[in-house]
């Protein structure tokens, strides 16, 4: 008989997964994937349709497109897993038994914890950033405030990579003398990393973005304009984005598979769920003290593949565990970018923003699609 | 040993920077004033960020004490 793997979630992660363990069980394995759309969404680009450098259409595809002929895929939404039955029961009544489960699930935004922020701006979601886009095309001069409604959020470098293109795009414009950038960051910093922040704070002050730390953006008045940091400061705007506060998916909460904001608990090298068996999480799904980010669930997906292939197959745990590994770009404007690379043992490293960055982001991009999700690249 | 009523312990150790400083800052939020709140990190970076966050969020920081191989941050939420 062969095993079920389920996996609940079609992103980057569940989606390489998938792919890598119907490869390489043997036969051994029957794999379904679990997804509330059935369409692959490339999160990464938001950024782009926002300030008008790309179309929501290409970063969208079907997920049947990036699933081996031999994954079957599930449109539905997981509602809960009862894990003493091993079932997981959908919307729309049907339930799936398993003997293995990747949680995949991802992150939600939940914009509606910030008292007054609902009409608040933002690029997290396609939605989001295409309302953005429409704003900006409106927009003609005043203040741009960018702040951060709670840490973890996916994709740490993104706020400042989105000042800078905006500054960019305001430039294109001929309108950004008439605007002021005003980016609220919650740590005294530009960002998490301490060693990019270095490398970037001298060109966002070369640029006129102003920088203001320990702002933790706690409210907003829709009304008189102005938002609200724990701290205790209040800045005006004309036109606000906010990164929106992060928590787990619904079925993680409702299953109480996570911890209080959904974030599942799981060991930071094998992935296993720290208290039950059978049972990984990867990506933005995690606990672990580490980016939200695609380029972990890309780095995490091979580890999580290996250890559920193990299992169905009955051999001993792998040896190849999960170093913490990420690598990312982040935009610094005009045309270039650095990248930020780090693993458990070693501390970021960034060098200084060239144009070869900015393109090797530019073709990472493009060329997602047929490398990424069949797990090509290791 | 402290003599502080401690409301919550957060065991950040062994998570690098910011994480001992993000998870105060959440529990925080989510407390009321007056709560002692404690943070265990590991991390040399929770020294300067810590007491600075605490000083110009107007809370206090109560006590930091090292211990073997990290430190104690005490803060009340003081608004």
């Amino acid at each position: 008989m062969a095993a079920e793997v389920v996996i609940l979630g079609g992103g980057v992660g569940g989606t390489i997964v998938a792919n890598l363990v119907a490869k390489k069980s043997s036969g051994r394995a029957n794999v379904t994937v679990v997804d509330a759309t059935g369409i692959h969404v490339y999160q990464p680009g938001f950024l782009y349709v926002a300030v008008g450098k790309e179309q929501p259409s290409a970063l969208q595809r079907a997920e049947t497109t990036l699933l081996r002929d031999d994954v079957s895929l599930v449109v539905d939404r997981a509602a809960r897993v009862d894990t003493s039955a091993r079932i997981v029961q959908l919307d729309s009544g049907r339930t799936l038994s398993y003997d293995q489960l990747l949680l995949a699930t991802g992150s939600r935004t939940v914009m509606d914890e910030v008292p007054g922020a609902k009409d608040a701006h933002d690029f997290y979601t396609m939605e989001g950033a295409i309302r953005l886009f429409e704003a900006l095309k409106g927009f003609d001069g005043g203040t741009i405030v960018i702040g951060v409604a709670g840490i973890p959020y996916k994709c740490p470098p993104a706020p400042v990579e989105f000042v800078f293109l905006l500054d960019d795009y305001l430039r294109g414009r001929g309108i950004r003398e008439k605007t002021q950038i005003k980016l609220l960051s919650p740590l005294n910093r530009a960002f998490t990393i301490e060693a990019t922040s270095k490398l970037v704070q001298p060109i966002l002050a070369e640029r006129g973005i102003e920088l203001t730390g320990f702002f933790n953006v706690e409210s907003v008045d829709p009304i008189a304009k102005t938002v609200t940091s724990l701290e205790g400061e209040t800045v005006e705007y004309d036109l606000l984005v906010l990164v929106p506060p992060h928590r787990g998916q619904q079925v993680i909460e409702d299953s109480g598979l996570g911890d209080e904001r959904g974030w599942v608990p799981v060991d930071k090298n094998t992935l296993r769920h720290t208290k039950l068996d059978r049972t990984w999480a990867i990506g933005d799904t995690t606990n672990i003290p580490i980016s939200k980010s695609g380029s972990v669930a890309h780095y995490e997906a091979s580890v999580a593949a290996a250890e559920i292939v193990a299992a169905v197959k009955g051999e001993a745990a792998p040896a190849h565990v999960y170093d913490g590994k990420v690598m990312c770009f982040l935009e610094t404007g005009q045309g270039q970018a650095t990248t930020i690379r780090f693993d458990y043992d070693h501390p970021p490293v960034s060098p200084a923003p060239a144009r070869r960055w900015h393109w090797a982001k530019a073709l990472f991009n493009k060329t997602y699609w047929h490398t990424v999700p069949q797990g090509r690249l290791p | 040993m402290s003599t502080v009523q401690i409301d919550k312990t957060i065991d950040a150790r062994g998570m690098a920077c910011p994480g001992p400083l993000m998870n105060l800052i959440g529990a925080i939020r989510q407390g009321q004033v007056g709560q002692i709140f404690e943070v265990l990190s590991s991390d040399e970076g929770s020294k300067t960020d810590i007491p600075a966050w605490t000083a110009k969020a107007k809370h206090e920081l109560v006590e930091v004490r090292q211990d073997e191989g990290y430190a104690h941050f005490i803060v009340r939420k003081a608004r």
